[in-house]
């Protein structure tokens, strides 16, 4: 565990008022344009969506414990997973690091008083609240059945109620398009003076490559959502084939969005692990400039993968071949980042604490699930893997495996810095080692039972696959009692937890350089930053070993 | 040194940062990648159209006949006009000259409002000679599914035009106002500017869907 760190305690510093001080009425909340503020409230919305999904998962996984019927109709069990993928996708993952970690410290980590347009960062939070209402309210008439790709013509023929979430969902994309522009105009406009682009702090510099996909990728989306919408409605059938439209280019111009969408999900997490590396290990980046390149280079890549997706859809082999190869261009780039942040730990003064260990966590799933991202980038094998549970398995090691551990590490991380107070560190490291063994347990079996040909979205199996599917049951199980476990310990501490000081984590990251949590307006003065965010090699640079 | 800017702020409601022309810069990046996502918007559009232009090449020329190419014209020097008085109106308050400027906006909001107009007029012509798309279409003398197709893209095109027209004339009407009022002047027209941007871009995206649905 760390030590207290070497800085001044609280008392020493600034009267502490704070921004979740300073006005206390519900309605000042309600009304904020203080981007922490909106950043919290964010997070408590996205963490009430990982319940409300993950409650789903467990669903699916009981159901599945059985080859038979077990607690669910088939019809159920596709409205289950449907809500599960949709609610894990589009409510939690996409937003999840940059709208409320994002929110919260991409300003204080360039030195600005708030986001370039506070009132638009309001608007964005509530566009968000709206389109998580429709999602849920759909649920509630009854739900979807389509999976979380909408494909068509299923999409706009059945008469479960897609309507609704097909619109939730573009009104919350216009929410993270929003965001994203935000966040670029801040980045482009509002650093410190001594925040130079080679200064700047790599979890700013990932949500700004996030932020360039957002922008770049989503109004596509928006607008094939709104087709297919209009072709419920009135039965145009531009993607139904019977009435002389193309499902295909349904399928391009949804996964034009939805493959750069994965990296929306994932690069937050790779400027989180790049952060923590080295505030964890004590040591500079190993080649920041790597990481920053690389960033840039997944988000440019990203954009000409998607036909990855329809491998066995029916498109041209010449497509198929140019798509296998460009996709696993993807991997140099991911492969980069893991050898700059293994680089960076490799004889670091290395303390296992809870953020760290869902880093080394991330990595394990990272390298994993972009190994089989590769495999099933390869056309010949992914004819034997599609829509298997091995796909299930790779997006999730990625998705959840990656980006979720991303999350909880960063909540850890700067869980002080948010509300000014420490959890209990042991039982963080603790419940963060079951969560990995969860997660492992969970979809390991998943990849072998893919490999042995069952198929996803399926309620019911043969008898050969149900010691498997228990396994990942039992791990799943596992899991949910870990989030229920970091639930109910954050909670008592933010009333309980130790009082944190202004940088317990001793760490270089201009975040650390104003109070805990900050004041209203981020700084008392303008800060200075001479030295960069990640430098631990000048010399009185306090150490924690 | 302090944050606080020490003239009052160009920007209004905007005190939380740096210089005057860091605030404006902030405003036109933050436009032209709002922009972006505009153009991105009608890209699927586009590409839809391409593609099942392709795929039904002889239906498609031949339902542009139904197009009232008159009323299409017309209205692109509607909408080319006005933009081109939204432009002289940001160029007139930077000189200072408010009632010049309160002037061509107001021209450019009529203009907006005479498309929005037309448009009206063509639409009703469409639904009463049947040229609807999906499950409303009446048409008997085409192949139903490529031209039910085209004229799905063509109700979706010029309907979400529209609807960045309608917003459009909102601004315009909302900017022409604080014109009036002389709320902007040579230091401060940022709104302007950024109203001006959009309603180029309206302008600009008629300039692309005019040609594909009523010329070629
Ligand atoms: C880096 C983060 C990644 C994430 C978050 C991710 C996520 C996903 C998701 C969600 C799916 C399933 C989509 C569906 O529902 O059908 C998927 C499938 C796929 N992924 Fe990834 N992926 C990642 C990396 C990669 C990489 C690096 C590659 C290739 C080198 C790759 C190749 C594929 C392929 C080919 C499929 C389609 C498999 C099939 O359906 O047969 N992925 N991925
Ligand atoms: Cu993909």
């Amino acid at each position: 565990m760390f030590p207290p760190a070497n800085d001044p305690p609280r008392a020493h510093s600034h009267p502490a008022v704070s921004y979740l001080d300073s006005e206390r009425t519900v309605w000042s909340w309600l009304t904020t344009h203080d981007h922490k503020r909106i950043g919290v409230m964010f997070l408590g919305l996205l963490v009430f969506m990982l319940f409300l999904g993950g409650v789903f998962a467990l669903a699916l996984r009981v159901e599945l414990l059985t080859p038979g019927r077990t607690i669910m109709s088939h019809e159920a069990y596709n409205r289950a997973f449907t809500l599960h993928g949709v609610i894990m996708v589009w409510l939690f993952l996409i937003p999840s690091i940059p709208s409320s970690f994002g929110n919260f410290l991409l300003p204080l980590m360039v030195g600005a008083k708030d986001v370039a347009f506070p009132r638009l960062n309001l608007l964005s939070l509530y566009l968000f609240v709206l389109g998580a209402v429709m999602v849920v309210w759909a649920l509630v008439q009854g739900g979807a059945d389509t999976g979380w790709t909408f494909y068509t013509p299923f999409s706009t023929s059945t008469p479960s109620e897609v309507l609704p979430v097909l619109l939730g969902v573009f009104v919350v994309g216009f929410s993270t398009i929003l965001t994203g522009l935000n966040f670029i105009a801040t980045v482009h406009t509002m650093r410190a003076p001594d925040v130079t682009w080679m200064k700047m702090p790599l979890f700013v510099w990932g949500i700004y490559g996030t932020s360039i996909i957002q922008v770049l990728a989503t109004p596509v989306l928006g607008m094939v959502l709104l087709l297919v919408a209009f072709e419920r409605v009135a039965g145009v059938g531009l993607f139904d084939p019977a009435r002389g439209g193309d499902p295909l280019l349904y399928q391009h111009l949804f996964w034009f969005y939805s493959h750069p969408a994965v990296y929306i999900m994932v690069l937050p997490g790779m400027g989180v692990v790049s952060e923590l590396v080295c505030a964890c290990s004590r040591k500079n980046a190993l080649s920041y400039r790597m990481i920053v390149w690389s960033t840039l280079g997944i988000a440019f890549v990203g954009f000409f993968t998607w036909g990855h997706h329809m491998f066995v859809s029916g498109q041209s082999t010449f497509g198929v071949g140019v798509f296998s190869v460009l996709s696993m261009l993807v991997a140099i780039f991911t492969a980069i980042k893991v050898f700059a942040w293994v680089g960076t730990l490799y004889r670091g003064s290395i303390a296992i604490t809870a953020p760290l260990a869902y880093v080394l966590g991330f990595i394990f799933f990272i390298v994993f699930g972009g190994l089989t991202g590769v495999a099933v980038a390869v056309a010949s094998l992914d004819q034997h893997w599609h829509d298997t549970y091995f796909v299930v398995a790779h997006f999730h090691f990625i998705m959840v495996g990656a980006s979720l551990m991303a999350f909880l590490a960063a909540l850890h991380y700067w869980f002080p810095k948010m509300f000014g107070r420490r959890y209990p560190e042991g039982l963080g490291v603790g419940v963060a080692m079951l969560i990995v063994f969860g997660f492992i347990a969970t979809f390991v079996p998943q990849f072998l039972l893919g490999n042995m040909g069952m198929p996803r979205r399926y309620a019911e199996y043969p008898e050969r696959f149900q010691s498997l599917h228990v396994a990942s049951t039992a791990g799943a199980s596992l899991l949910g009692f870990g989030f229920l476990a970091i639930l109910i310990y954050l909670v008592w501490s933010l009333r309980h937890g130790a009082v944190a000081s202004a940088n317990p984590w001793a760490s270089r990251g201009y975040e650390w350089m104003t109070q805990s949590p900050p004041p209203p307006h981020n700084f008392h003065e303008v800060p200075r930053h001479p030295d960069g965010p990640h430098q631990y090699d000048v010399p009185g640079v306090p150490h924690v070993s | 040194m302090s944050l606080e800017p020490a003239s009052p702020p160009v920007v209004p409601q905007a005190s939380h940062f740096g210089s005057d022309a860091a605030r404006e810069q902030a405003a036109h990046v933050g436009m032209w990648v709002f922009l972006a996502t505009e153009v991105l918007l009608f890209a699927a559009l586009f590409t839809a159209y391409a593609v099942y232009r392709v795929d039904y090449p002889e239906t498609f020329r031949a339902a542009r006949e139904h197009m009232k190419v008159g009323i299409g014209t017309a209205n692109t020097y509607l909408l080319v006009t006005s933009s081109i008085c939204v432009a002289f109106a940001v160029w007139s308050v930077r000189q200072e000259r408010t009632g010049l400027a309160t002037f061509l906006l107001l021209c450019a909001v009529v203009l907006g409002l005479g498309f929005l107009t037309l448009k009206g007029v063509e639409y009703a012509a469409h639904v009463r000679e049947g040229a609807l798309p999906g499950r409303w279409y009446a048409l008997e003398e085409f192949p139903r599914p490529g031209a039910s197709l085209y004229f799905t893209l063509y109700f979706v095109m010029t309907g979400v035009h529209a609807l960045h027209v309608l917003v459009g004339v909102g601004v315009l009407s909302v900017l022409t106002v604080q014109t009036a009022w002389g709320k902007y002047s040579g230091r401060y027209h940022t709104p302007l500017e950024l109203g001006g941007m959009y309603w180029h871009l309206v302008d600009v995206i008629w300039l692309f869907v005019w040609p594909l649905l009523y010329l070629v």
